[in-house]
């Protein structure tokens, strides 16, 4: 990736939506409690279907929206004692949850928000399924502020606090499936101004706004329980929104793969200008090719006829390469148009010419292709897709719309993040989304009881929190202030509260910002390592049964896949007694019996090394060395 | 209601307060909202309420967004391409209110643009669909004069040959006014079936779509000629039934199968998404010609329904007494019991003429006044036991009886006289609901 991109120059502006699920004893809209099902809890299932209105399109896929139209079955998992009727919009919502709503004030508090004076709650239209009652729950609870930042204050524009959606279990053509435990989890949501000027920038303020939710101790934590949205534009390109960035890290990647996307497209656009291509010549005249395809070896291929689907192409003429340009890592022109297959037609996705030979589809059978749709294999390029007549016939006028596209520049997309930080079509930006009041939901007055306890809940300032490092955690202070910029503070916030009575939180900065770097460093994938086993590790120290520094080693024995799991790791580098220590010197000395005699004294470098290779990070190394000179003093006692 | 500082309900307004500053239109205020609050409408969409105390406010335009409501649309109809000529009479209710997304007012109309725009299909199986917008009312405002005009209207339907009549109605108060016209209307050509919602036809998620859906089936095939009530059999969208209007109750708040036959089975269901109709029930009116229909359509308003509890105040039935009320049912405990203190009130009510009729709270069996000594008291105080008649049903009957009938010997005889299937003589063990018991 080219790192000297000016995203100054290049007008960069980025605006973060980050969604937080907060930990509350109940739902937001009923009684039911904030956490998961797992695979044992007892599931009933319920059949709905949903009506959509002619002009709402809002967030849903246009397949699904399709499918939704046309009556696709909409399967729910009422998982028992995680969902109730409320989720299943058999009973009206609750008041809005009181403690969600502090939560939420609290932040807005810290991030110099201003909290309105009456909370109104809205539904939103969302048809994929996702919520029985095809809304989501919604309210903005504050407007404006800011948040401060190295290279410049950025805006708060809103913050909404809303319920989560279903989680989707299953999917296929004539259903969909979710299961309602998530559904009705408070989320909070902070939009910033479109004030972020780089991709670093915009990691520094997402990390911030994240930590500031962690320090009010009332978010959820772990897998999927904090998503951020992007909103990326350049001066020449489009203003894209990126949705559901799981982790944090990925977002100057995404940010960097969608302007490097945005440049390639405009150098499409500029070559396609070059060769002279019209609008009017990107038709859809769609041909069958199945007859062709078919006296192919291709596995794909004839895995989908034998389903009954057909091959149906259409031609690009003067496109020939233009399919193959890599516009992000690992993802060409050609796949971007598959996005569009995918997305408008339901299908499984397109093979193009660029990318013939391939899949058993050899070149006489490329050539046959170009023949029978009388393109010049120098010069033009086509596409094909495999399904049935309809589907592959919207499928492939999508791909017409948007290689149509090419020649003005960057459609206005939703995309979705991928988990290597490039992302893909998911479907048009929609208009304003349609908002009706919830009429089942009295507003909430703002009150000063209510601002009262919600201050108690407020995080502290990065300042007020650097003190508290440096004081009562007694760090030093290049430690601490490394500490307040580092993604694993929160982290390190969670271990100093669960074992700051057992270990000093200096060994767990140590731990953090030192030994897991340096084993980094040596090329390890530290990002494989949970909380859950750093928090084990730094247990067996405090509780005696290994030493601070086999810390590294445990680790590195866990991360370099020599043990099973972390306690295996653990038991490697178990602490042994002096006594145990003189009997395995004993041992060792006996093997070596005939060198150690024969050195004698200077035998204490050979013994000292056999021993240390099978205790080091086990006992301090000063004890060794004493143990040592003692059994080597007996045996040459005894010896003489 | 009102909005502060002369604001009215459609304004643009711009709003500055602590350096922030809020532009919306100004939407129309809840029962909920403070009175210092002005709620508005966000460019994003959103509903935010800011107290214009301390708060500087500039009105950008005068009636910038219309809000307001509709007159009520007498008739509206549409034209399709099948065989069935079905008239929907809209009284109210949640199945045709709509919330304006623009304005969040509530819009409760319906035309038969609208019904078309819910249920498409329609237009497949209707020559013609009429819909006559009758009253705008939740279920719970309607009095026996409201079943009056609902009865008459749907007459006045089936007389002009409507192959299927819709009674589109707010589900509180469904049952009775589904009993009300079962007594009303006899001998009827076709099904009157009452349809509505638990969630709003607005809502993606209605429950409306599938009750509607199922009509036209229910009017082409059903073989009977009663009032029925089509809703949600179950949670799923998978099956509605079509209930006998006397034998019908709301037995839940908010679920979408919250209507559910009493000492009785459902006549028929509709499956979904094939729209199979399958009778359930072989006990019931066949249709009649239309030569044969008739319509009685007056309903006495000096009908009360009480019920008893323990400690109940005896002087509630004198009360009533002294208004010149004609009947009293009765939801008595268990067989049919009020307590012993008040059988000299209920005594006295007889005498002086008053129509006391006895039904269970219990709702499920059959009332049996013999069993028990209060029960035997007060069937010798003249008090009519109702049978296994929902107290609805019982209610209504009455109602219509009184009205309908001058002598009062002859509505005694007929209150235990079964008209419409409105009492069951036989209960099979089946028709008690299997409840959970975890």
């Amino acid at each position: 990736m080219d790192e000297q991109i000016d995203y100054v120059r290049l007008g960069l502006k980025v605006g973060l939506e980050i969604h937080q699920q907060l930990d509350t004893k109940h739902k937001l809209f009923c009684d039911c409690p904030t956490e998961l099902a797992d695979s044992s809890t007892p599931v009933s299932e319920v059949e709905r279907y949903l009506k959509v209105t002619k002009s709402e399109v809002g967030e849903v896929d246009p397949a699904a929206l399709y499918e939704i139209k046309r009556g696709r079955k909409i399967i729910y998992q009422i998982p028992k004692g995680h969902a109730c009727l409320v989720e299943l919009d058999e009973e009206p919502p609750h008041e809005l949850n009181r403690e969600a709503l502090k939560i939420t004030i609290a932040i807005a508090k810290a991030l110099h928000s201003r909290i309105l004076d009456e909370i109104y709650v809205m539904r939103k239209i969302v048809v994929d399924g996702s919520n029985p009652t095809g809304f989501q729950r919604t309210a903005v609870v504050a407007i404006g502020g800011y948040i401060d930042d190295e290279d410049g204050r950025v805006g708060i524009q809103t913050i909404c606090v809303e319920e989560d959606a279903a989680r989707k279990i299953d999917e296929a053509a004539g259903y969909v499936k979710y299961n309602l435990d998530r559904l009705g989890i408070p989320l909070i949501e902070i939009s910033t101004a479109p004030d972020i000027r780089t991709p670093e920038q915009a990691m520094r303020v997402a990390l911030r706004i994240g930590l500031l939710m962690r320090l009010t101790g009332k978010v959820k934590r772990g897998i999927g329980t904090i998503r951020q949205d992007l909103n990326i534009s350049i001066s020449e390109g489009e203003k894209i929104e990126i949705k559901g960035v799981s982790k944090l890290e990925l977002i100057p990647k995404v940010i960097r793969y969608e302007v490097q996307r945005q440049l390639k497209l405009m150098d499409i656009k500029r070559e396609l200008r070059k060769r002279g291509v019209r609008a009017d010549e990107i038709t859809c005249n769609i041909k069958d090719i199945t007859d062709i395809l078919r006296s192919s070896n291709s596995k794909l291929v004839h895995r989908e006829l034998r389903k009954g689907h057909r091959a149906y192409a259409i031609g690009l003429k003067k496109f020939k390469g233009i399919l193959g340009v890599e516009v992000q890592p690992n993802r060409r022109f050609g796949t971007e148009l598959s996005d569009y297959a995918r997305a408008w037609g339901g299908v499984s996705g397109i093979i193009h010419s660029d990318e013939l030979p391939k899949y058993g589809i050899i070149e006489d059978i490329v050539v046959s292709i170009y023949k029978y749709l009388k393109l010049d294999p120098e010069r033009d390029a086509f596409v094909v897709v495999i399904s049935d007549r309809e589907r592959a016939e919207r499928a492939l006028s999508a791909v017409v719309e948007r290689v149509r596209y090419a020649l003005v520049g960057i459609p206005k997309e939703t995309r979705g993040a991928n988990p290597d930080g490039t992302t893909r079509y998911l479907r048009p930006q929609p208009g304003a989304a349609r908002m009706y009041p919830e009429t089942d939901v009295p507003p909430i007055r703002i009150d000063e009881g209510l601002l009262k306890e919600a201050e108690l809940l407020k995080p502290k300032t990065p300042e007020e929190l650097l003190k508290e490092l440096v004081s009562r955690h007694g760090l030093n202070k290049e430690m601490a202030t490394q500490l307040i910029k580092d993604p694993l503070l929160p982290m390190y916030l969670d271990l100093v509260r669960e074992l700051g009575e057992l270990i000093k939180p200096q060994l767990i900065a140590t731990t953090l910002l030192i030994y897991l770097k340096g084993l980094k460093s040596e090329g390890l994938n530290i990002d494989s390592l949970t909380e859950d086993d750093i928090k084990k590790v730094l247990q067996a120290v405090g509780d005696g049964r290994i030493a601070k520094e086999a810390i590294p080693e445990v680790l590195s024995a866990y991360l370099r896949k020599n043990v099973e799991n972390v306690e295996e790791a653990i038991n490697m580098f178990t602490q042994i007694s002096v006594e145990e220590l003189r009997q395995l010197v004993r041992k060792i000395v006996e093997e070596n019996k005939n060198a150690v005699s024969r050195k004698g004294t200077k035998a204490f470098g050979l013994i000292m090394g056999k021993v240390m290779s099978l205790v080091r990070g086990r006992i301090d190394g000063k004890i060794v060395a004493n143990v040592v000179q003692e059994v080597l003093q007996e045996f040459h006692s005894e010896d003489s | 209601m009102g909005n502060p500082e002369g604001l009215e309900v459609g304004d643009l307004v711009r709003v500055v307060k602590n350096n922030i500053v809020l532009e919306g239109v100004v939407m129309p205020a809840t029962e909920f909202t403070s009175p210092d609050v002005v709620i508005l409408k966000l460019g994003n969409g959103y509903n935010v309420g800011v107290s214009v105390k301390n708060a500087k406010v500039e009105v950008i335009k005068k009636s910038y967004a219309h809000i307001g409501g509709e007159a009520l649309r007498a008739r509206t109809s549409i034209s399709g391409r099948g065989t069935l000529r079905l008239s929907m009479i809209s009284t109210g209710g949640t199945i045709v209110s709509k919330v304006e997304y623009e304005t969040g007012a509530v819009k409760p109309a319906l035309t038969a643009q609208e019904l078309i725009e819910l249920a498409p299909e329609l237009l497949n199986e209707v020559s013609e669909l009429e819909v006559i917008e009758l009253f705008r009312l939740l279920s719970e405002d309607l009095t026996p004069s409201h079943w009056s005009r609902i009865a008459e209207e749907v007459a006045k339907r089936i007389e002009s040959g409507a192959g299927g009549v819709i009674v589109a109605h707010g589900t509180d108060t469904m049952s009775y006014t589904a009993a009300a016209l079962a007594f009303a209307l006899r001998n009827l050509p076709c099904p009157v079936m009452l349809v509505g919602a638990q969630r709003s036809s607005d809502r993606p998620s209605t429950d409306s779509v599938l009750n509607l859906r199922a009509c036209p089936v229910i009017a082409s095939r059903a073989p009977f000629g009663e009032v029925v009530v089509v809703m949600h059999g179950h949670t799923s969208d998978s099956y509605v039934l079509a209930h006998r209007g006397v034998k019908v109750r709301k037995m839940h708040s908010s679920r979408r199968d919250a209507f559910q036959s009493v000492n009785d089975i459902p006549l028929a269901r509709v499956d979904f998404p094939k729209k199979t109709f399958k009778l359930l029930n072989r006990r019931y009116l066949p249709r009649s010609s239309l030569q044969n229909f008739t319509v009685r359509a007056k309903f006495s308003s000096k009908v009360a329904l009480i019920k008893a509890y323990p400690g109940m105040d005896c002087g509630i039935i004198d009360y009533l007494v002294d208004k010149g009320y004609e009947g009293i049912v009765l939801e008595g405990t268990g067989l049919g019991h009020v307590r012993r203190e008040c059988i000299d009130a209920v005594r006295r009510a007889c005498e002086e003429g008053v129509i006391i009729v006895m039904t269970s709270q219990t709702l499920f069996g059959r009332v049996n006044m013999k069993v028990y000594t209060n029960g035997r008291k007060l069937i010798l105080a003249g008090v009519i036991p109702g049978s296994d008649m929902l107290p609805e049903a019982a209610y209504a009957k009455l109602s219509w009886l009184l009205a309908n009938v001058r002598d009062r010997d002859e509505v005694r005889a007929l209150m235990t006289c079964n008209l419409v299937n409105e009492i069951n003589e036989v209960h099979d063990a089946e028709i008690y609901p299997r409840w959970y018991h975890g």
